[in-house]
């Protein structure tokens, strides 16, 4: 099996894995950071969203072939304290309800401020579309992004 | 002043004690994230001190609250510590929370289902913390030397005010927790309540937003395998031959095998529903490896015959369940629906004489609803982890039953119920899917089978083609208005496959002097099972849509023409059976006429209104829509809620926010269709789930203030929403929706703008 060495959340890491195994399974299954969830393998979903050079991605779908070359990121290394504005908000709000989406959720949400740090409603539905949340805490979601924005632009 | 009587003795909680301080669960690396990070301490104890099974105090005054039932999303792992805290009375900062282990010894009903945790939990979560309390306060007044009674607490503190003498909780902990029990305890006043009523955040907030482990799915253990099955792909299929020879080879896989699940003509409890019991299993190293391996088998279905099940019922009879052989369409489902045989309707209530009242009625409105077989679609898949030895079976993972699937288990596994141990994970939802645990009982067929600790892992392929479905459902109603525009004659006729929707007893039943209600079913090979407010997911929002429409016809307000019948229901009810109370009904229809603006009509804004009772909570709704550039938009819900007194207010409404939201996506977007017994759906690229873009900005929740001991909130605001909807898309567009999914019926112009 080829080796890969990924620069992950700032660290360095070495995986034995072959080539087409999601960046999703390399994460959960070999390196332990089960932040990023598996929901549907297909990108339809959004619960594995990850960072890849700070551009949210499907980890389901980034074979890690390809990730290799790239910085990534996911929820457990989005802060250092779990004190991203956006982690922030989605506390101050109390978003979760099972909790199992918002990882994907928070990571699509920080990627669109990073992009744009002050999104209309419609340009948050854009990239949130991706991202299901089975509980329905949309309009939670929404208000949360809303306040990360204000304190991102503060 | 209220005493409770303490129901459970010392001995108990000692004799359970290791379990109960979670002390098993030590030596998992799994569980280490599952301790609380230590900045949201004051700082841990270096001494605990059992006081009962619920909780233990630590020489520093820190308090570990056991929460006892599983968590699903519906927040009870912050909500009943919460009861508890409130008679201890403790400062809630200096409270932890951990999941509690299965012990029903202690623990009573430790179930996720029926929106009953609060409910059924509320006299025994509230005795753990008042005995707590009274056994702190003795501790305090032996040491002291001063009277019992003179004793008062106050967040964490106890005092006597005579003598001057204070102590916190954490220094009288050692003392007593050697005190005996007393048979009763004082319970706090309502009015004194300083926890309950007020808002507290998730206790696993800060985990889930940092993506520690929390999840079955995130269940680790040394030396664990990874196992998937492979199930057939039409219901009314089962397993044939098995060419595994190329899967065998690949890399990182461990065996290939069959496995009998549930052994042959043996008796179900009502938890194990399962469609497929002889299933193909892979395992191996990783789930990747697996996941490739099972698409290298070659596998060959045969067609089932007809079947029974034995299953076994709550007084320990059986009962013999026929399943039909045959590859069912969806198609023919509603011509059968449409069809059904007059032998098989069922009257279930008449009140007076309806064939008569439509005689003489002046106007008869007749009307037909239906809806879809739909998946549960946890956003965590099923899984379960199991290790499995000759003399005893550990489980740990997402389930909702653990108490019933203890007792499968045991029987499954030819062991005693103390050589069973689950550990409750939190679930990625649970919707009614996760009652029903075949997975666990497979993943424990196949560690023992492995002789090595596994974790059964699913594909969203496999959990949402594996059955365990909400029922399709259909429903005929029939009104007859005099020439007042009374409503003289009701009738409901209401089936399903292979259940019916019926609640003959709910209002309109007491409202109307002639009333009928029938139900029937038909059978089938594809499994059902409870669906987030089962039956009234899809009877709420037929019903309040044809009442909706029968006002209509009376020319009456929808909420005038409601508050109507229930006055009537109030004062004068038809029959004695009537399950629900006509005053709080009207409350919550009153409450939401106010907040909802219902009476101030503003051009461009159409609303339509929903009422319903169930699962003993009161939810009313109005759903306000909107044009915006031609297209139907869900700008705001508003909903009234009586659910008696509300422990958590912000998580409280939060439950309506995503009860409303689940309604209207599944209303609106969500169907499980099948073709020769194929469910045409399986994964969310043609499952279609509600986005974003497509819920409502705002949703505005309303409590009626009550004093009421409380009722739950995970299933009551899901179902009426349906019927606002369905009201709301009439105002807008002119047209009414019978047939859930209501996008496969909106006219192309006036689809939702998404």
């Amino acid at each position: 099996m080829p080796t890969y060495k990924l620069k992950i959340n700032g660290d360095k890491k070495i995986v034995n894995v072959d080539a087409d195994t999601p960046m999703l399974w390399v994460l959960r299954d070999h390196l332990k950071l089960v932040g990023t969830k598996y929901g549907c393998g297909i990108a339809q979903c959004g619960a594995c969203t990850i960072h890849i050079d700070g551009t949210a991605v499907r980890s389901c779908q980034t074979p890690v072939s390809v990730a290799a070359d790239y910085k990534i990121t996911t929820i457990e290394g989005l802060s250092e304290k779990g004190d991203h504005p956006v982690q922030k908000a989605w506390l101050e709000i109390d978003v979760p309800q099972c909790g199992y989406c918002q990882a994907g959720q928070i990571m699509s949400a920080s990627a669109l401020l990073k992009a744009n740090s002050n999104p209309t409603d419609e340009e948050i539905d854009a990239v949130m579309n991706g991202n299901i949340c089975r509980c329905g805490t949309y309009t939670r979601i929404k208000k949360a992004i809303k306040i990360a924005a204000k304190s991102i632009n503060a | 002043m209220t005493l409770i009587k303490t129901t459970y003795n010392r001995r108990s909680f000692l004799k359970n004690s290791a379990l109960a301080s979670g002390g098993m669960m030590l030596g998992f690396s799994w569980l280490a994230a599952c301790k609380p990070s230590p900045e949201q301490l004051i700082s841990m104890p270096e001494e605990w001190f059992e006081i009962n099974g619920y909780l233990k105090i630590g020489d520093n005054g820190l308090v570990t609250i056991m929460s006892p039932n599983p968590e699903i999303g519906q927040n009870v792992k912050t909500s009943m510590p919460m009861i508890v805290a409130e008679e201890l009375d403790v400062d809630w900062k200096n409270v932890i929370v951990e999941q509690a282990p299965l012990n029903t010894a202690i623990f009573k009903r430790q179930l996720a289902g029926g929106s009953q945790s609060i409910r059924q939990g509320w006299d025994a979560l509230r005795m753990a913390g008042a005995t707590a309390k009274h056994l702190l306060k003795q501790a305090a007044a032996d040491a002291w030397q001063v009277p019992f009674e003179e004793i008062e607490t106050s967040e964490s503190v106890i005092t006597h005010k005579a003598t001057n003498n204070t102590a916190g909780y954490g220094e009288m902990a050692a003392f007593a927790a050697k005190i005996a029990v007393p048979e009763q305890v004082k319970l706090k006043e309502k009015t004194d309540f300083k926890i309950i009523g007020t808002s507290r955040k998730n206790v696993d907030a800060k985990k889930i937003v940092t993506g520690q482990p929390l999840f079955g799915l995130d269940y680790e253990k040394e030396g664990m395998l990874i196992a998937m099955i492979v199930h057939p792909p039409a219901f009314g299929k089962k397993l044939g031959d098995v060419n595994d020879s190329k899967a065998r080879s690949m890399p990182g896989i461990r065996d290939v095998f069959k496995i009998q699940s549930y052994k042959e003509g043996g008796v179900k409890a009502w938890c194990d529903v399962s469609a497929f019991d002889n299933l193909v299993v892979v395992v191996g190293d990783s789930t990747w490896q697996v996941m490739k391996a099972k698409k290298a088998l070659e596998l060959e279905w045969k067609v089932s015959p007809e079947t029974e099940n034995k299953i076994g019922n709550f007084r320990g009879d059986t009962r013999i369940q026929k399943v039909p052989a045959g590859l069912e369409n969806s198609e023919s489902h509603k011509l059968q629906m449409a069809n059904v045989d007059k032998n098989k309707i069922r009257v279930a209530r008449k009140d007076g004489n309806t064939e008569a009242a439509f005689k003489k009625a002046v106007k008869i409105i007749e009307r037909t609803y239906t809806c879809p077989f739909l998946a549960h679609n946890t956003m965590e898949p099923m899984n379960f982890f199991a290790d499995v030895t000759e003399d005893k079976a550990d489980f740990a993972g997402p389930i909702q039953t653990p108490e019933f699937m203890e007792k499968s288990a045991a029987e499954r596994f030819g062991l005693p119920l103390e050589k069973i141990d689950i550990q409750m994970t939190r679930m990625g939802g649970g919707f009614g899917r996760r009652l029903y645990g075949h997975f666990l009982i497979e993943a424990g067929v196949i560690s023992q089978k492995m002789k090595t600790p596994i974790k059964l892992v699913y594909t969203r392929e496999d959990d949402m083609t594996n059955g365990v479905y909400r029922p399709a459902y259909h429903a005929y109603y029939r009104a007859g208005l005099d020439a007042d525009n009374n409503l003289i004659a009701f009738h409901v006729r209401a089936g399903g496959i292979p259940e019916s929707p019926l609640a003959a007893n709910r209002f309109p039943a007491g409202a109307v002097d002639n009333y009928l209600a029938e139900d029937w079913s038909l059978d089938s090979n594809i499994t059902v099972g409870a669906f987030r407010a089962p039956r009234s997911n899809f009877i709420a929002g037929a019903e309040q849509s044809f009442l909706d429409e029968v006002a209509e016809e009376a020319g009456k307000d929808p909420i005038d023409f409601r508050l109507e019948l229930l006055k009537r229901a109030l004062e004068k009810p038809v029959g004695e059976n009537n399950d629900y109370e006509a005053a709080r009904y009207a409350g919550v229809l009153e409450l939401v006429r106010e907040k909802s603006g219902w009476d101030n009509e503003l051009s461009g804004l159409h609303r339509g209104v929903s009422a319903y009772f169930c699962h003993n909570s009161y939810v009313a709704q109005v759903l306000d829509m909107v044009i915006e550039n031609g297209k139907p938009v869900i700008e705001k819900v508003t909903a009234a809620i009586d659910c008696g007194i509300v422990v958590n207010p912000d998580a409280a409404a939060n439950m309506a926010e995503g009860g409303a939201i689940d309604g209207i996506g599944h209303a609106m977007y969500s169907e499980m269709t099948f073709k020769d017994g194929v469910p045409e759906q399986s994964n969310f690229d043609r499952y279609r789930l509600i986005r974003h873009s497509e819920a409502p900005k705002y949703v505005d929740t309303h409590f009626v203030k009550s004093d009421t001991d409380p009722t739950g909130l995970g299933e009551p605001p899901f179902p009426p929403i349906m019927g606002a909807l369905a009201n709301a898309l009439y105002k807008a567009t002119g047209e009414r929706h019978y047939h859930q999914p209501f996008i496969n019926h909106v006219k192309k112009e006036t689809e939702f703008k998404t």
